[in-house]
């Protein structure tokens, strides 16, 4: 009952997705209040009926209902509560219902908080947006219906991948996709506008938030994503430069682009076909990462849906989307007339920078991962991109990156002097060169990586500082008063610092050891004694597992007691390795329990990964510091009105 | 009961598979010359294992990377340079285990479509700020209308 009731929602919200997708744009061609008016409540109760359908299908795997196809296949009664709730977005159809919940949570915020914008422009962003509602829920009732029945309820069901059992990559999807969908706020609002044939200041003023929303998700969703990785793969890699990785990074570049881009159109009504059209590319990405992830048109390790009919009907959808903004745009793009004007030697100079290296990395991961498909089709070859290709022909682009990033984050806007930017730099520079040298020096390898990453790092932290100090020109009374998004943005480019010395010395320093271990003899690795002391079988809730207890000591004292784990599921019959990691702020010595060997003793991985956690610390202080600048909006409103106001006082044109 | 029995199956079932793949690289694999190994680390990082989804030799757990390993070490002990191991690689499993592409033929399409795109983004981001700078040389461009500011500060003093 409750399943049908699930169901019946989910094809009303369709219903009325198609009615929010005509009727207000129609009422802001032809100018018909009542019309537009439509959207509001249309949209939340698009919201609303999605929402029941979502927790229909929530109770259908909480209390293991086999009757229905999907729960059958994908649960188990054995299966801990968390990861029965987990599991409803812990494949294709259930992930697809959780996308189109999101879209629809998005755009019921438009509508509701969305009262301030001009009534033409909100009535065309929801029907934008209810256009991709309707291509999904399409999508979704048509060849990924979650609510199909079994005629014979089996017993029980045949559970699910034991590497998604696992809180990392339980709430990676959710937080993935507030990110890719949040980018669907800023393509409505970018094809809305090309349909007005206007972009201004007040428009980027609405498109930011949502960028930025979408691109701290999408932040944290990767860094969950990476962080999984290192500690359940088994061997504490962090990046794989897989396809599926790959989907989700273009988006963040693009929209870390768009972000940047549309702070020009804001202060300065600069570059915005420009802007359209990344907001146009961020989301085509978007749905890129979703064809390439559902498709299975490139397999790679964490897809789990390959279905040809899906994968044209996605692929369908995207050439519609991106193929008819992009055609509008055409038709469009001339119409947005830029204002602002600035000298070569400028923040808008230094903000199109950031743009092209983003955008161009974009294009590099993108080739790179469409590479193997295209060579197929069109020369006949058969063969692999990756990790080797991206390292070289990605890490350019991050290095100049990071070295201008500073230099342009200081510049003024307008017309800047390079004398004046540069000089209070130096000290920055300076130091971030001795503490480059000092990692070069103490890391055994004398590597050029950590001295690179390391400097390039501690530019970008000490960058940041300096820039906030000068911003409260040098006053300490100040620099608590300076405004968030001051904070913000120099909390996220020291983030970027922090995930940059963390890549650089996990990479360069890193030490593995493979033996052999007999139960209490101890060994040595980089100065730890390790000894592992026994192994035990545990039976967990779904699984049954070779539990190692092992302890580290280093100069005579005991340093951690730690559980290295070999566990096999049987519904799957899968085994999966449960490393041992201790943590410290300077690195982790991380443990992997392997097969028992024939002559006695079990196989014993050991890694010595220095700074392996800055990377994810890194990535979480980016995203605190688009939350504060986030948090800053009403702030920049009134500073704008201000500014405004000040300008229209001079009744003459800004330049 | 059935359940049971099934459960107990799937059990044994699951240790009898469990045997089967041996997990990465193993400590009988590793040469005695620590420089010879590392180098066969290095070669192993750009062979995918052809049977998986994207690892390569060294991480994954399947037969057929574990072959390829003990291949790789033994070419090297049989004294062949790195790139001679990966071209006698490359002879027999085919382009496909390579993941860095060989930089030849259509190939070079995708080596050098980075630093191209960002020449020509350069160039037209150069000819863009050059115009912009010029426009302030022009005519002064009409603001906002005083319909449109009145609007813009009606929203803003919200």
């Amino acid at each position: 009952m409750i399943n049908e009731l699930g169901h019946f929602a989910l094809i009303l919200a369709f219903a009325v997705a198609i009615v929010q997708a005509i009727v207000p744009i129609v009422g802001a061609q032809k100018g018909w209040r009542g019309w537009m008016a439509v959207g509001e409540p249309a949209a939340t109760a698009q919201f609303l009926l999605i929402a029941v359908s979502f927790a229909a299908l929530t109770h259908a795997f909480v209390v293991s209902d086999f009757s229905l196809k999907l729960v059958w296949a994908n649960s188990h009664t054995d299966k801990p509560m968390l990861y029965k709730i987990t599991g409803v977005w812990g494949n294709h159809e259930g992930s697809m219902l959780l996308w189109v919940l999101i879209l629809s949570l998005f755009g019921a915020a438009a509508a509701v908080f969305g009262g301030a914008l001009p009534p033409r422009l909100r009535a065309r962003v929801l029907s934008v947006q209810a256009w991709i509602g309707v291509a999904f829920l399409g999508f979704i009732i048509f060849t990924s219906n979650p609510f199909l029945r079994l005629a014979e309820p089996p017993f029980n069901g045949e559970g699910m991948n034991p590497l998604l059992q696992d809180p990392g990559l339980a709430f990676h999807p959710p937080f993935l996709y507030l990110g890719y969908v949040g980018l669907s706020m800023s393509f409505s609002f970018a094809v809305a506008a090309l349909i007005e044939g206007r972009v201004d200041a007040t428009w980027a003023r609405w498109v930011r938030p949502w960028t930025l929303a979408a691109w701290i998700f999408l932040t944290i969703g990767i860094a969950l994503g990476s962080w999984w990785a290192y500690y359940e793969l088994g061997w504490g890699g962090f990046w794989f430069w897989d396809p599926v990785e790959n989907a989700s990074f273009m988006p963040w570049l693009l929209a870390a682009a768009l972000l940047h881009s549309a702070i020009v159109v804001e202060k300065r009504e600069a570059l915005k076909s420009w802007t359209i059209l990344l907001s146009i590319m961020a989301f085509g990405f978007s749905l890129i990462g979703t064809f390439i992830v559902r498709s299975g048109v490139i397999t790679s390790v964490h897809s789990f849906a390959s279905d040809p009919q899906r994968g044209i009907f996605i692929l369908g959808i995207l050439a519609l989307f991106v193929g008819g903004a992009l055609t509008l745009y055409a038709f469009r793009a001339t119409s947005m007339q830029a204002k602002g004007v600035f000298s070569m030697l400028s923040r808008e100079t230094a903000l199109v920078i950031n743009n092209i290296l983003l955008a161009v990395a974009a294009l590099v991961v993108f080739v790179g991962t469409v590479w193997p498909l295209v060579a197929e089709m069109f020369f006949g070859r058969k063969l692999s991109v990756g990790a080797p290709f991206f390292d070289q022909a990605f890490t350019p682009f991050m290095v100049i990156l990071a070295l201008i990033l500073p230099i342009g984050a200081m510049m003024p806007w307008k017309r800047a002097r390079l004398g004046r930017v540069v000089k209070p730099l130096i000290p920055a520079f300076v130091l971030a060169l001795a503490v480059g040298g000092l990692a070069w020096a103490v890391e055994s390898g004398n590597s050029l990586l950590a001295l690179v990453a390391v400097f390039l790092g501690s530019w970008l932290v000490f960058g940041a500082m300096t820039e906030l100090w000068q911003r409260s020109a040098r006053n300490f009374g100040r620099l608590k008063r300076l405004p968030r998004a001051d904070w913000g943005k120099a909390t996220a480019h020291a983030g970027l610092g922090v995930t940059f010395i963390g890549i650089g010395l996990l990479t360069a320093g890193q030490i593995e050891d493979i033996r052999v271990a007999k139960i209490g003899e101890p060994f040595t690795v980089d100065g730890y004694q390790i000894t592992l002391q026994k192994v035990e079988q545990v039976k967990g809730p779904n699984y049954t597992s070779s539990t190692g207890t092992m302890t580290v000591e280093k100069d005579g004292k005991l340093i951690g007691t730690m559980h290295p784990e070999k566990r096999v599921y049987p519904v799957q019959r899968m085994p999966t390795t449960e490393a041992a990691i201790h943590t410290t702020p300077l690195g982790d010595i991380y443990l992997v329990l392997g097969d028992p060997q024939d002559q006695g003793g079990y196989a014993v991985r050991t890694y010595i990964k220095p700074f392996a956690d800055w990377i994810w610390a890194g990535a979480i202080i980016m995203a605190l510091g688009g939350l504060l600048s986030l948090s800053d909006r009403r702030y920049r409103v009134a500073a704008g009105a201000r500014k405004s106001r000040a300008a229209s006082a001079q009744a003459s044109p800004a330049e | 009961m059935l359940r049971k029995t099934f459960f107990a199956l799937a059990l044994m079932l699951s240790a009898l598979l469990s045997i089967g793949p041996a997990l990465a690289v193993q400590p009988d694999e590793i040469l005695k010359d620590p420089a010879l190994e590392a180098r066969a680390r290095e070669i192993s990082k750009v062979l995918r294992c052809p049977v998986c989804q994207g690892e390569n030799i060294d991480d994954s757990n399947a037969e057929v990377s574990r072959d390829l390993r003990l291949l790789v070490r033994e070419r090297l002990q049989a004294g062949d340079t790195n790139s001679q191991v990966i071209d006698y690689i490359t002879a027999r499993y085919g382009e496909y285990v390579l993941f860095e592409p060989e930089k030849r033929g259509a190939n070079l399409l995708l080596w050098y479509l980075g630093p191209g795109a960002l020449i020509v983004a350069l160039i037209g981001g150069f000819f863009y700020v050059r115009s912009r700078r010029a426009a302030s040389e022009g005519p002064a461009q009409p603001d906002l209308s005083e319909d449109e500011r009145k609007r813009l500060n009606e929203l803003m003093g919200e």
